[in-house]
């Protein structure tokens, strides 16, 4: 007995050592190559991409983006460093970490606009203005888009796609039932359509929410609808007036969508508050056009497989008709990258029309370019191509685009008091508050 | 201790010495980095980080979702810390004398310590889904079908402390078997003669169990204390992965995610990981020296 | 496992009545146990059952019904995406807890049985190091190990682990040895035995349960670990957890695909559990109390 455990130890030991030894890997040092400007060719025999797209239709797309690079790059090793976790969170507190120790990958995601701005500020992603001339994306995105992404004068990232956040889903049949023959075009008009479902149907939700940051983009949508395009744009500038009636009315109607689903039935995530709609359980939904590729696409790759306009059907969120409310997901190169060359070849990959062609069908997002192969994007895409080109542009608060992250944070905290307490005096000022700390 | 010569304990410091460096540079290290950062005005990424003093230590208190997550952590760990010992005492106790299946008993309790946090997440978060009624999912659904429908309830959604209570349901899930299998070995630990002496005396078998196997199980009582504890103080992927980064359900660990990662806010992330640890100097420092010292004089 | 049924010389009350209580009693806590084995299997059925469902079905709502068309595709893309990682897992946790194991064995019997001035310091501090707050240090954490040349690798995951495992293993099994009557090592000393000799002849031999303990704690520990994962690890390298994860956080999440790969990452520490469960309730039996 004992010297069965004695050896037991002995080996387990052993065979400790051995494994940590095999396991124990070299660190990878960056390859010497020069940071030159030159964006001609590519010196680099490996590039890492850094994302937060690891399943669905985005996964798909950045697959699919890959190969087509590989098909240009043939000699460069492409490592997908991928990590998931809602919007980001666990991929950009890694990222943090990574940039804080001085190994960054070579380009990174983050969502195009004031989302990147900490990055900037801290130095540590390059400037790509130069790079945007030569591969000619000044004049393929639109000018205000190119604005709303540029700090200072300079641009960061190359926007990869574009999603829109202000879109109304709703269940045809159910809304019908209601004897609502078209959709809302105003805030009040749609707090009356709701008060139509509640009357007619009492056993369906007028409209649903899934966990806090779906009714923080609900919030957006109604502020935009309240405000308009000029009024919300104006927020985000420093020394906005957040103490404008209008904001007031605009809570005021947020919270008077938002007794129409009490706490007792939040859904559980977005796809959930989604799915009701789709399940005649509720009439309305506002969420971004991601649910459009949740609802449209095959059961096998995780999607409802239902049919646009009749089991499904969508407008412009309430009051935003003729307003684009966009987020973008888009790439940088970062400061030190170790393979500079490369990052800026998947980089005019991205940005390039084939790129965007390729990404967005998969993603269920329209590309940023305007030069589009119009014919590869049906459906709801149609539909959202065409606002796209005409649309006024409004930049997305919860997707990143207008409100830094201190910014953001504290919205978010104001927000998630009000869903608790109600109080509209109170959540203005905390909004007037954030506004004075942290806007620039 | 007597005055023994280096001789007879040098060896023995030698031998824990490789452990001491390594908890002294990647612990104690680690938390002095921590106490630096929230003594510094390091707000962004992009700050030098200036010592500042203790200005954080009190501006925190101004942020109105601190105070929350503070009550929020505080009431998860009441429920968490008490429901696993209650529940794990309780399971214990009805195995304690032979019962027919106890292995499979004991194989089931113990079987969701396999699972990680990330995992009970997904089921709990549809499990405790909020609606009611037609629509009810979940646990709520369960209670509907077997006409205990006024058990529904808004689980996390709830505005209540029961929000808290409802996302220490899984952790207690989750860890009460370990503490089960803990007081379960404690319990037959106790020599059956003391027990038999206790009855012979004319004590109930509550009453055994309160003056004679309880006071024997106090390491039993901090292993599972210390293991509970700091499950708790840290807890994040569970809370995270029920319900993201909501501020009705924010514990402090969200909190601190938030502002280093998310805000890039370290001074405040710093602060609140400081405040974490003192409170843990306070409330359970005490205790293990309390412990160790009763022990001794045994 | 098998069903162990220690039967106790339980004192023999006379009389019919207290035979009728203890019957009933009994009863009840067999009814009891019963209630609470629903309680901790209800969400495994629910993971088990999900899993095979497809997209369609895959909503709180239906959480508690069978799949209408029974679909292994969550399956396959699960194992697709985790398998990778689970040889990552068995390269961090076999290691991780071994070693754990060892360190905690030999702190231990030092701070029980070869007690130096401070010991009792050092113990109290170790215990407190199990509350730093990993999520604030992360970023420090990663600078360390980028400054000692091994970020990104498979082994500074394994060491942090070890380290942070350092507190409670050493808790473990400084209960453990406290059993270990003082005579015994006292004679073993009169003998003329070193510190080191008296560990390997004395201590180790008696050491078999408590291992067992340590070696399930850690295992299971760095087994579901995530944080650490995520920061530690890179692509090509990342472990089981982080694989889940990634199932989990896509912007539109197939349920059927992280439930079954919760049950995949699950697998090996059940396995474990199943198999070693046995030595690791007569450990914890053995140890749990000093004499």
């Amino acid at each position: 007995m004992r010297a069965r455990w004695t050896a037991v130890v002995a080996v387990a030991a052993a065979g400790a050592l051995a494994l940590s030894a095999c396991s124990s890997s070299k660190s990878n040092k960056p390859s010497g190559t020069s940071p030159g400007n030159n964006t001609g060719a590519v010196t680099d025999s490996k590039v890492e991409v850094f994302s937060w797209w690891t399943g669905g239709g985005e996964a798909a797309g950045l697959q699919a983006l890959i190969a087509d690079y590989k098909k240009k790059n043939p000699s460069v090793d492409f490592v997908n460093a991928a990590v998931a976790g809602g919007a980001g969170t666990n991929a950009k507190a890694v990222l943090k970490s990574r940039l804080q120790a001085n190994t960054p990958p070579d380009s990174f995601q983050g969502h195009a606009g004031a989302e990147l701005q900490d990055y900037i500020k801290a130095n540590q992603v390059e400037p790509l203005d130069d790079f945007y001339k030569q591969q000619g994306l000044d004049k393929a995105f639109p000018q205000s888009l190119i604005d709303e992404i540029s700090y200072k004068g300079h641009v960061y990232s190359v926007p990869a796609n574009i999603h829109r956040a202000n879109v109304l889903w709703f269940n045809p049949q159910v809304v019908q039932k209601a004897g609502i023959s078209s959709p809302p075009t105003s805030v009040a008009d749609f707090i009356a359509d709701l008060d139509k479902v509640k009357q007619t149907q009492p056993d369906v939700l007028p409209i649903s929410v899934g966990d806090q940051w779906t009714t923080e983009h609900l919030w957006e949508t109604v502020m935009i609808g309240d405000l308009g395009a000029d009024g919300w744009n104006a927020l985000w500038k420093s020394g906005a007036n957040w103490n404008d009636p209008k904001v007031t009315q605009a809570i005021n109607d947020f919270k008077k969508i938002m007794t129409y689903v009490p706490s007792s039935s939040y859904a559980a995530d977005w796809q959930t508050a989604s799915k009701q709609v789709i399940d005649g359980k509720a009439a309305y939904n506002v969420m971004g056009d991601w649910a459009a590729g949740y609802f449209t696409s095959s059961v096998a790759s995780g999607g409802l497989a239902k049919t646009a306009k009749t089991d499904f059907d969508w407008a412009a969120a309430p009051g935003t008709d003729g307003i684009y409310d966009w987020l973008s997901d888009s790439f940088t190169l970062a400061k030190g990258a170790p393979h500079p060359s490369a990052a800026k070849a998947w980089l005019a990959e991205i940005g390039s029309k084939d790129g965007q062609d390729i990404f967005n069908p998969i993603k269920g997002s329209i590309p940023a370019r305007t030069d589009e192969d119009k014919s590869k994007y049906p459906g709801y895409l149609t539909w959202a191509l065409d606002e796209w080109s005409k649309d006024k542009l409004v930049g997305s608060f919860y997707h990143g685009v207008v409100a830094n992250n201190a910014w953001h944070n504290d919205i978010d905290n104001a927000e998630g008091q009000f869903l608790k307490d109600w109080n509209v005096s109170n959540f203005q000022k905390a909004l007037v508050d954030a506004a004075q700390q942290d806007a620039e | 201790m007597r005055h023994a010569r280096a001789r007879n304990w040098l060896p023995g410091l030698l031998l824990v010495a490789p452990s001491i460096i390594l908890v002294a540079i990647f612990v104690y290290g680690l938390i002095g980095w921590n106490f630096k950062v929230a003594l510094s005005d390091q707000h962004h990424d992009y700050d030098v980080g200036k010592f500042v003093g203790t200005e954080n230590f009190s501006n925190i208190w101004d942020i109105r979702v601190w105070s929350s997550s503070v009550k929020n952590g505080l009431i998860f760990t009441l429920v968490f810390v008490g429901g696993a010992l209650l529940l794990g005492f309780f399971l214990a106790f009805l195995m304690d004398k032979a019962i027919k299946g106890e292995g499979s008993f004991r194989a089931v309790y113990l079987f969701p310590m396999a699972i990680s946090f990330v995992a009970t997440g997904v089921v709990w978060k549809w499990l405790m889904a909020s609606p009611h009624g037609k629509d009810a999912s979940g646990l709520n659904r369960l209670f509907a079908d077997l006409g205990l429908g006024s058990l529904q309830n808004d689980w996390y959604n709830s505005t209540t402390w029961t929000n808290m209570a409802s996302l220490a349901l899984p952790a207690v899930w989750q860890m009460s078997g370990y503490i089960m299998a803990l007081f379960l070995a404690g319990f037959r630990g106790v020599p059956e003669e003391l027990r038999e002496a206790a009855r012979v005396d004319g004590a109930n078998e509550w009453k055994v169990y309160r003056y004679v196997v309880l006071p024997q199980l106090r390491p039993v009582l901090l292993t599972s204390v210390i293991i509970l504890g700091h499950i708790s103080l840290k807890i994040f992927d569970l809370v995270y992965s029920i319900n993201g980064k909501s501020v009705n359900t924010e514990v402090p660990a969200i909190f601190m995610w938030q502002r280093v990662y998310d805000r890039g806010d370290a001074a405040i992330g710093a602060t609140a990981g400081a405040y974490i640890l003192l409170a843990v100097a306070v409330f359970v420092v005490p205790y293990l020296v309390w412990f160790v010292r009763s022990e001794k004089k045994r | 496992m098998t069903a162990v049924a220690v039967e106790k010389s339980a004192p023999q009350r006379t009389g019919s009545d207290a035979a009728r209580k203890k019957l009933a009693w009994s009863s009840a806590r067999f009814v009891l146990l019963m209630f609470f084995v629903l309680f901790f299997v209800l969400p495994i059925y629910v993971l088990l059952v999900t899993s095979f469902k497809n997209a369609s079905e895959t909503d709180p709502s239906h959480a508690w019904a069978l799949p209408s068309h029974w679909s292994f595709d969550g399956w396959r893309t699960a194992w697709d995406e985790i398998s990778p990682g689970l040889a990552n897992s068995f390269k961090v946790a076999v290691p991780g807890a071994l070693i754990s194991a060892v360190l905690g064995s030999l702190n231990g019997y030092v701070l029980a049985k070869w007690r130096f001035p401070g010991a009792d310091v050092v113990f109290t501090l170790f215990l407190f190091g199990m509350f730093i707050p990993y999520q604030a240090v992360m970023i420090p954490l990663v600078q360390l190990f980028t400054n000692l040349n091994l970020s990104g690798s498979l082994f500074s995951l394994m060491l942090a682990h070890v380290v942070y495992g350092i507190p409670i293993c050493t808790l473990i099994m400084r209960n453990y040895y406290a059993t270990i009557p003082d005579e015994l090592v006292e004679a073993s000393r009169v003998d003329g035995a070193g510190m080191l000799r008296t560990y390997w002849s004395i201590i180790v031999p008696n050491s078999g349960p408590a291992f067992a303990v340590v070696i399930i704690w850690q295992f299971t520990s760095i087994w579901n670990d995530f944080l650490f994962a995520v920061f530690l690890t890179g692509t090509n390298n990342w472990t089981a957890t982080v694989h889940l994860n990634n199932l989990l956080g896509a912007q539109t999440v197939n349920f059927n695909q992280p439930m079954a790969g919760a049950l995949i990452t699950s697998a090996p520490t059940l396995l474990i559990y199943v198999l070693l469960g046995r030595f690791f309730m007569r450990g914890m039996m053995a140890g749990a109390l000093k004499g």
